[in-house]
C-alpha cells in the first residue's frame, strides 16, 4: 500500500498535497484498490468556484461501485484535471500523480489541522481491513 | 454473439406468411414516414429458433435456484398466469366505464385491504410501477404532509449506510436533503448517530427491516420511537417483507409509510419477465395524502345488490404517480399468491424463507468468513474472501457458481462489507437443492485454494466466458445493426 510521506489524508480516504497556498487533491492508493477498475470520473467543481471543505469535488463510478470525491479543505477553485474524465484508469495506476482531481487556494489553512499524517492514515487503513 | 441479431439474419423479400389476393378494392395507405427503417425480413420459423436459442442462453428461476439476495428470486407459481390471462382480466382496458369493470375493481379494493392488514397500514395505493417508484411515493407523502402543517423546514432525510441505493436517490429526487447514519457494530442503527440529527429539520428515517445485511433491527421500536419524538416519521422500505409476512406488522412497530414490491414478496416475476409493482402503504395520518386515485365503494350494496366499486381521490393527494391504475396485471398474480396460500401459508413463507437462510448460513460459516455473525432473517451476506487466498474475490466465485449451474449471489452489496456476497435463498428451495448449493459453495471454496486460477477464470461452461467488465462500461455501443438510420 503506497502511503505517500508528504500528503494529508482524510478518513475518507482522500489526500491534499499542500504547496505553499495550493492544495493538489486526489484519492489514495488504498481507495483506488477497494473501489478496483475505475471507469467514470467526473469532476463536479469549475475553476473559479469557491467550495467549502467536505463539498463534493468528483464522482467516481468503478465496475463494483460508485463513490463520491470530498474537498479535504475549502477554498477557491485553481484548476481542475480535464484529462482525468478521459482516462479514468489513471485513478488506478497513478492514484497520487497523473490522477489529481482539483487544485485549490487554500481559504483557510487551519482545516489542515483536522487531516491524518501519512503515519496516522497507515493506521486508518489497518483498522479499516 | 453466440446467436446472430434478428438484422443479421434477415433476408431481403422473406416473409412469414403470403396473403391471397385481395376481394375487395385496394386502399392506398399514405407514404410512410419512416420507410427507411431497416426493419428485419424473416420466416417464422427463423424467428422462433431465434428466440428459443436466446431463452436457452438465459438462466431463470424455472431452470434452477436463484440465490439473489435482496431480489427475493422466489419461484412464480403457474396459477398465477392462468388468473391473469382470465379473459375478464387479460381483456379489460382501464378507460371503460366502472360499471363494466367492477370485478377488476372489487380485486384491487380487497388487494388495498389485504396489503394493509399484512404491514399494519390504514390506507394503500397500488398505483407504483416498482420498488424505487414506491419509495418515491412515500417520500413525496412524507414532505406534503410537513408541507400541510406548515413544518416546511423538515428537509432532512436520514438513511443507514446498508440501505438500498434508491433510499438517497428517491429522498434526493423529492428535494430532501440526505443524510447517512453509520450502522453499529452489530448491524443496527446507531442510535447515537440517530440521537445527533433528530432535529427540527429531521423529515424522517428510511428504514429496511431486515436490512440489506439481513438483519431484524434491534433497535428498531427505539428507532422509531426517537424519530416520532423529534417530530419526523419513519419510511419502511418494504423489500425485505419476505421475512416478516405474517409475524411482525411494520405498521405495528412504527413505520408510517411503506412500500412492498410484489415482484419480491408477492411472486410476481421479477426482472426481465417483470413489469415490477410497488405499492405502498400508510398510517392513518397520511391517507388523506395518497396518490389519486384509489379504489373505494362509492355505493353500499345491500341483500340485492352488491356495493358498487370506484375510484375516489384523497382529500390532500400528492396526485397521480402512474398512467391510470398500475400495473394491474401483477395485481391479479399477487391477489392469486395471497388468496392460495391464506394467513397461515403466508407466514409459512415467512418462516421457511428465515429457517432456509439461517441453514445456509450455518453450513457454510466454518468455509465463508461472516460478515455479522449471528441469527440472520431471510438471507446473510458472506465475504467473499480469504487471507490465505489473497488473488480470489467474490467476482471469481460469483463467476465460477455459473459452471456449477447457479446463479450468482447479489455481489459487492451492501457497500459497508469487504467483497460481500448476499444469499437469499427464499422459502421455494427444498433441503435437497440446499444441500446441493452448500456442496458447491464448499468445493469452490476449496478450489479458491488449491486450484484458484480455475476461479480467475471461470466461467467456463457458459455461452461466454468471463467478461471484461471494464470495457463493457467504459465502450458502450447502444444501437446493433442500425446505423443505416443514422447516415
Amino acid at each position: 500500500m503506497n502511503i505517500p510521506a508528504d500528503l494529508k489524508f482524510t478518513t475518507n480516504d482522500e489526500w491534499v498535497r499542500v504547496e505553499g497556498t495550493t492544495g493538489t487533491i486526489g484519492i489514495s492508493d488504498f481507495a483506488q484498490d477497494q473501489l478496483s477498475d475505475i471507469v467514470f470520473v467526473e469532476i463536479v467543481v469549475a475553476e473559479g468556484e469557491t467550495h467549502a471543505k467536505g463539498d463534493s469535488c468528483a464522482t467516481l463510478e468503478s465496475v463494483k461501485a460508485a463513490a463520491d470525491v470530498y474537498l479535504p479543505v475549502g477554498g477557491k477553485v485553481l484548476a481542475v484535471n480535464d484529462a482525468l474524465p478521459d482516462k479514468p484508469e489513471l485513478v488506478n495506476s497513478d492514484p497520487y500523480g497523473e490522477a489529481w482531481m482539483v487544485k485549490i487556494e487554500i481559504t483557510d489553512p487551519s482545516e489542515l489541522g483536522g487531516l491524518l499524517d501519512a503515519a496516522g492514515y497507515q493506521k486508518h487503513v489497518e483498522e479499516k481491513e | 454473439m453466440t446467436e446472430p441479431l434478428l438484422c443479421d439474419l434477415s433476408v431481403p423479400g422473406r416473409i412469414g406468411m403470403r396473403y391471397p389476393e385481395p376481394d375487395v378494392p385496394l386502399a392506398e395507405l399514405p407514404v410512410l414516414l419512416r420507410q427507411d427503417l431497416p426493419l428485419p425480413e424473416l420466416s417464422e420459423v427463423d424467428v422462433v429458433r431465434h428466440f428459443t436459442h436466446l431463452s436457452k442462453l438465459n438462466y431463470n428461476i424455472d431452470q434452477g435456484m436463484y440465490p439473489l439476495g435482496s431480489c427475493t428470486m422466489k419461484y412464480n407459481p403457474k396459477i398465477n398466469e392462468d388468473t391473469a390471462r382470465l379473459p375478464g382480466f387479460a381483456l379489460s382496458h382501464p378507460l371503460q366505464p366502472i360499471e363494466t369493470i367492477q370485478g377488476n375493481l372489487l380485486l384491487m379494493y380487497e388487494l388495498q385491504k389485504w396489503l394493509g392488514e399484512i404491514g399494519g397500514f390504514a390506507g394503500m395505493t397500488l398505483q407504483p410501477a416498482a420498488g424505487a417508484q414506491g419509495e418515491l411515493t412515500g417520500v413525496l407523502i412524507i414532505r406534503a404532509y410537513f408541507k400541510s402543517r406548515g413544518e416546511t423546514k423538515r428537509t432532512k432525510i436520514l438513511i443507514p449506510d446498508s440501505a438500498h441505493g434508491t433510499n438517497p436517490a428517491t429522498s434526493a429526487m423529492s428535494g430532501m436533503q440526505v443524510v447517512e447514519l453509520k450502522s453499529d457494530e452489530r448491524g443496527n442503527v446507531n442510535l447515537e448517530a440517530l440521537k445527533s440529527h433528530c432535529d427540527e429539520t429531521l423529515a424522517g428515517l428510511m428504514l429496511t427491516n431486515p436490512n440489506t445485511l439481513g438483519l431484524f433491527d434491534e433497535n428498531v421500536i427505539e428507532v422509531c420511537r426517537l424519530v416520532h419524538e423529534a417530530g419526523g416519521l419513519v419510511y419502511g422500505d418494504g423489500a425485505n417483507m419476505n421475512a416478516l409476512l405474517g409475524i411482525v406488522r411494520p405498521g405495528d412497530l412504527g413505520i408510517d409509510v411503506m412500500h412492498y414490491n410484489l415482484h419480491k414478496t408477492f411472486s410476481t416475476p421479477h426482472g426481465g419477465g417483470g413489469p415490477g409493482s410497488g405499492p405502498v402503504g400508510v398510517a392513518a395520518h397520511l391517507v388523506d395524502f395518497l396518490p389519486y386515485p384509489v379504489v373505494d365503494i362509492i355505493e353500499e350494496g345491500d341483500e340485492d345488490m352488491p356495493p358498487l366499486y370506484g375510484f375516489v381521490q384523497p382529500k390532500q393527494s400528492i396526485g397521480r404517480v402512474k398512467s391510470f391504475h398500475g400495473q394491474f396485471g401483477m395485481m391479479v398474480r399477487a391477489y392469486t399468491y395471497i388468496r392460495m396460500l391464506g394467513p397461515e401459508g403466508l407466514r409459512r413463507v415467512a418462516e421457511h424463507a428465515v429457517l432456509n437462510a439461517n441453514y445456509l448460513m450455518h453450513l457454510l460459516k466454518d468455509y465463508y468468513h461472516l460478515a455479522y455473525d449471528r441469527p440472520c432473517m431471510h438471507e446473510f451476506v458472506v465475504e467473499g474472501q480469504w487471507d490465505d487466498a489473497p488473488e480470489i474475490h467474490a467476482l471469481d466465485i460469483s463467476k465460477r457458481m455459473m459452471d456449477y449451474n447457479l446463479h450468482p449471489p447479489t455481489n459487492y452489496f451492501p457497500l459497508i462489507v469487504h467483497e460481500a456476497l448476499m444469499i437469499e435463498p427464499t422459502e421455494t428451495e427444498s433441503k435437497q437443492t440446499l444441500d446441493k448449493f452448500v456442496e458447491v459453495m464448499r468445493e469452490i471454496a476449496r478450489e479458491a485454494h488449491e486450484t484458484p486460477e480455475v476461479l480467475k477464470s471461470a466461467p467456463h461452461i457458459t455461452p461466454v466466458g468471463r467478461l471484461d467488465e471494464v470495457k463493457a462500461a467504459k465502450e458502450l455501443v447502444l444501437c446493433c445493426g442500425v446505423e443505416s438510420i443514422a447516415d
